[in-house]
């Protein structure tokens, strides 16, 4: 795995920071968003933090798919794995995301059968060994993950697999970072783009950022390094007066995107007039549906779904956490009602949540444990 | 305006701490995976359902067998049962991973393993000659452990209501020394070593079930254990504080128990783990920490500092510990936390695992 290490050099990070903190200006503060989940997750897990001077604040964004699942849609897909022929599948991640009446984890227990996959062929491949299921699975994702999904209805279709379905949630990540420049109470200098996305959508999209809002945007890979050096490119563009979109993750991410890709998600998929984000709300043209075209490998139109909206919990706080408003610990049952166990916003289930990154990985005072390993 | 941002991050983790102590409750109606992960669910389960049921001084500890007297000599006991699917992978199956098991959690409390039971529960229709194999695998594995297994039960339920074949092992074993094991013997000061390359059953298990698309040259890791560890208290006997075979929840899970139940801080340093580059690769691929994958030949001992080095090359003399590692200290502050100084130089928690990415590795 020498290709892992390359970005995980300790001296490099140590050399990477000493000119981030030569870039700080005095007396100024940097409020950086990462917009992607999967950002957030190596922060924490390589304790990246311990790199950044004061001055620099990382924003966790709502670029976590499991995240932003509003409850109603969890509850939707219980009840399509409720129905006696059906065998839902799903990634792992979704298991303990909670709807209004429990978690895929609570209905397994009560005798619905839904089974972790590790892509949509897997789903495909059950789907083909049990002829006399209903195989439906549930989709979650950015474009990261939406050409896989088109693809596998494409074989289904080609292969005329008629017990296969997608309850399709995907999301697209321009109109969600549109929202959060717009909401008033927040103030980011720059935003560290989603490596994982731009591979299919490229790096043209986020023009507008730069443009109309005048901020910078590096698009950014997933290693520590990765994270360190965009951040530096972030303070380079602002100290040279730039706002403009780079590309530090070159090496997989071409300028132009993913067009096979994007052409796939385009034959099967379309945008949704608006969508529901959990703690963001509705946003409009910000998911995919699956076309008419393709109406027998929908879920939403083949199963009788409630549709109900279930508005967030109370004490939930998770828009603010996924607009970075507030801190993960801010929230008020962040670490008391809301636990990895037993999670009350969805920040708190995937592991590329905020709240879970922060829970499992960094729940430590960082000064606490500077004296105590000194 | 940081100031009162930090202080104010302190009282939260503050709070939380006085949460993750109060009296485990189980939520839940009914059973999940999640309570047989071995992570915190499993603990939850175990603290409020059978503790809470049997209390009493010997099971109270937690330990991975229960150490008593009776006539005049100092016995452990122990027992587990094994799901493992498949049962069959490479470097083992369910009957030596079923010997090896209970003779582990026998050799971690300072004992000689002695005597085992098995109980096997079997599906209708399940091919006898796997059945031979397996009775054969557990007959090697107690030869080779110098244990025999002297009772038995048989169970038979309809298609259906088992998958194939479940061993439930029991074993005795007889404490010949004095050594005062247990996990709430850390102190600060002291080392943590592992025996091992670690997460290399839980990967194995993983590929075997061939739902991924990944080749790996791999093996269980599962042996027994009480050679190593009597090689070990023979170097170091007084010295070592704590042993715990390190399965299911894997090395991260062991730790925060020790942390937990001495009030300790467990710095561990990532660098210093050895992890063979196939585990690390699948884990990479996978989305996993190899520190939660189960091991089923790999121990963790904690011994005083001083003896850091008599222990580690006790544990590097005998075959079984030839990758044995100093991976971490043990420390004062923040009691009950496990923290990893990561490869790249930060820091971060290691908790107990709440969900299972493996099912039914042992
Ligand atoms: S602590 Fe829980 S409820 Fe609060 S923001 Fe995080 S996930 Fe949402």
């Amino acid at each position: 795995m020498r290709f892992v290490d390359e970005y995980r050099d300790a001296d490099t990070a140590r050399a990477l920071a000493a000119r981030i903190a030569g870039l700080c200006e005095p007396g100024r503060t940097y409020k950086f968003m990462e917009v992607c989940g999967g950002h957030t997750h190596t922060i924490y897990k390589h304790g990246l933090e311990d790199y950044l001077p004061e001055a620099i604040t990382l924003v966790h964004g709502p670029g976590c798919p499991v995240c932003v699942i509003p409850m109603g849609r969890v509850d939707d897909a219980i009840h399509i794995a409720g129905q006696p022929d059906v065998i839902m599948t799903s990634f792992g991640d979704m298991m303990r995301v909670p709807g209004g009446h429990g978690s895929f984890f609570d209905s397994s227990a009560e005798g619905a059968d839904i089974r972790m996959v590790y892509s949509p062929l897997d789903a495909l491949k059950i789907a083909r060994l049990n002829p006399d299921r209903r195989v439906v699975f549930m989709a979650i994702g950015f474009e990261t993950t939406a050409p896989s999904t088109a693809m596998t209805i494409l074989r289904a279709a080609a292969e005329g697999v008629r017990n296969f379905s997608v309850f399709c949630n995907h999301v697209t990540i321009i109109p969600a970072i549109k929202a959060i420049l717009d909401s008033p109470d927040l103030r980011l200098d720059g935003f560290i783009g989603p490596g994982h996305v731009s591979t299919i959508i490229g790096c043209r999209p986020y023009e507008f950022i730069a443009r109309g809002y005048g901020k910078p945007l590096v698009v950014a890979g997933f290693e520590p390094l990765d994270i360190l050096q965009s951040i530096y490119m972030l303070l380079l563009q602002l100290a040279e007066g730039r706002s403009e979109v780079e590309n530090q993750y070159a090496r997989v991410v071409p300028w132009a995107g993913n067009v096979k890709a994007l052409r796939a998600v385009n034959e099967v998929m379309e945008l949704r007039p608006y969508f529901e984000w959990r703690g963001l709300g509705f946003i409009s043209h910000s998911a995919l549906r699956v076309r008419d075209e393709y109406a027998a490998y929908d879920a939403e139109r083949l199963f009788d779904i409630p549709g109900n909206r279930v508005a967030d919990p109370k004490a939930c706080q998770c828009g603010e956490v996924l607009k970075g408003v507030l801190k993960p610990w801010e929230c008020k049952v962040f670490g008391t009602a809301c636990t990895p166990e037993t999670p009350i916003g969805t920040c708190m289930v995937s592991s590329e949540g905020a709240c879970a990154a922060y829970y499992n990985f960094g729940r430590f005072s960082r000064q606490r444990v500077r004296e105590a390993t000194r | 305006m940081t100031e009162t941002r930090a202080t104010r991050e302190e009282q939260v983790l503050e709070r939380i701490d006085r949460a993750r102590r109060r009296r485990a409750r189980v939520r839940e109606e009914h059973i999940t995976m999640a309570h047989g992960a071995g992570g915190k669910a499993s603990q939850t389960l175990i603290e409020a359902v059978f503790l809470d049921a049997f209390r009493n001084p010997l099971l109270e500890p937690l330990e991975d067998g229960a150490v008593f007297g009776a006539g005049g000599a100092r016995l452990a006991f122990t027992t587990d049962s094994y799901v493992v699917s498949p049962l069959f992978f490479p470097g083992g199956d369910i009957g030596d991973l079923a010997v090896n098991g209970t003779v582990n959690d026998l050799s971690v409390c300072g004992a000689r393993p002695l005597y085992l039971s098995a109980g096997f529960v079997l599906e209708e229709g399940f091919p006898v000659e796997d059945l031979r194999r397996i009775s054969a695998s557990m007959a090697r594995a107690a030869a080779a452990a110098g244990v025999s297994i002297v009772t038995g039960d048989t169970k038979v339920v309809q298609r259906g209501k088992a998958d194939g074949c479940y061993v439930t092992t029991a074993g005795v074993g007889l404490l010949e020394r004095d050594a005062a094991l247990g996990v709430a013997h850390a102190r600060p000061g002291d080392a943590v070593l592992v025996s091992g390359p670690v997460g290399e059953h839980g990967v194995t298990i993983m590929l075997a079930r061939g739902e991924l698309d990944i080749e790996a040259d791999l093996v269980s890791d599962t042996a027994p254990l009480n050679g190593l560890v009597a090689a070990l208290l023979d170097a170091a006997g007084g010295a070592v504080r704590c042993l715990r075979d390190a399965t299911r929840g894997g090395v991260a899970t062991i730790l925060n128990e020790i942390a937990r139940a001495s009030g300790v801080a467990v710095v561990v340093e990532e660098d210093a783990v050895p992890v063979r580059p196939a585990v690390r690769g699948a884990c990479e691929l996978l989305g996993i920490d190899p520190l939660y994958v189960a091991c089923e030949g790999r121990m963790v001992a904690v011994v005083a500092g001083e003896a850091a080095d008599a222990a580690l090359a006790a544990l590097r003399g005998h075959p079984l510990g030839a990758g044995a590692a100093i991976v971490g200290r043990v420390r004062d502050d923040p009691p009950g936390l496990v923290l990893l100084k990561t490869a790249f130089g930060g820091t971060r928690i290691i908790d107990v695992l709440v969900g299972d990415p493996l099912p039914r590795i042992c």
